[in-house]
């Protein structure tokens, strides 16, 4: 049995994704776009906060909301003429976006219904169940050479980051 | 009334499958980077559903998220730079007009 206010907060959570998901997608402005691009991942780290994993949620807002975010404007605003009144999105292949969608959409829902343990335990079990988790968990995780840790794989990422500021620096670089 | 493993599943259906309907209907290539970043978002949050459902006691699903969140920033930045480079090549980011280096 889980509290109201939670239920209450996953609903308006809820429909704010389906709402800002469809009009990311469908907006004739891409500014616009992306702002509701911004409010879907905003909504997504309110699903991490109420999930309990706090540190991830904090991470979601500060590197999507934050970082690509800003990406993203900046790109849109490099992209467009600064004088030129901005030309609506165009379209195409709408039919056989719906299709595939409508398609995709029916998979996943049978995948989603017929999977075992659906119905099974509410979120404030699975919450009593496990203990917190706190940052001295997550460093000794990142920082581990042993079984469920994972050194390796945070240092091949900041070598990967570093290959992509050198990347992207080389291929946005004029001539 | 219990929150469920589908009532979380059911907000990244719809992320999901709005995606993949942008991803196809797009012209401009921004916007069809945003759409895959709703995927990619999708995809992020069921694998910490599924931690917080299935294994309780573990947090690998949220360190995999982690190092997703990571991958995707960097895949935007990269993406960013290409299309910024396209716009200064074509003048304009209208994927009807890319077609040199197109096979």
């Amino acid at each position: 049995m889980d509290s109201v206010g939670n239920i209450i907060i996953y609903f308006i959570i809820a429909i704010a994704i389906l709402i800002f998901s469809f009009k990311a997608v469908t907006s004739k402005k891409i500014l616009r776009a992306a702002t509701y691009l911004l409010f879907v991942l905003l909504g997504t780290a309110v699903f991490y906060f109420q999930m309990g994993y706090q540190f991830l949620g904090a991470v979601q807002i500060a590197v999507y909301a934050g970082g690509i975010m800003v990406l993203f404007v900046f790109a849109i605003l490099l992209t467009h003429k600064p004088n030129e009144k901005d030309a609506p999105l165009r379209t195409h292949r709408k039919l056989w976006g719906v299709l595939v969608s409508i398609a995709a959409a029916i998979v996943l829902i049978f995948a989603v219904f017929y999977m075992p343990l659906i119905h099974g335990f509410s979120l404030v079990d699975c919450l009593s169940a496990s203990k917190e988790i706190t940052m001295h968990d997550i460093g000794v995780a990142f920082t581990g050479g042993d079984k469920f840790q994972y050194l390796l794989p945070f240092e091949a990422i900041s070598v990967l980051l570093l290959a992509c500021i050198i990347g992207g620096v080389t291929i946005a670089r004029k001539n | 009334m219990k929150l469920t493993m589908l009532w979380y599943l059911v907000p990244s259906i719809i992320m999901f499958v709005c995606g993949i309907y942008g991803f196809m209907t797009r012209k401009n290539l921004i916007a069809i980077l945003i759409s895959l970043e709703l995927m990619l978002n999708s995809a992020d949050l069921n694998f910490v559903i599924f931690n917080r459902y299935l294994f309780p006691g573990s947090m690998e699903g949220m360190i995999f998220t982690l190092f997703a969140v990571a991958l995707a920033a960097a895949e935007t930045a990269v993406a960013i730079a290409i299309i910024i480079n396209i716009y200064r090549a074509v003048g304009s980011t209208d994927i009807n007009e890319v077609k040199q280096m197109k096979f």
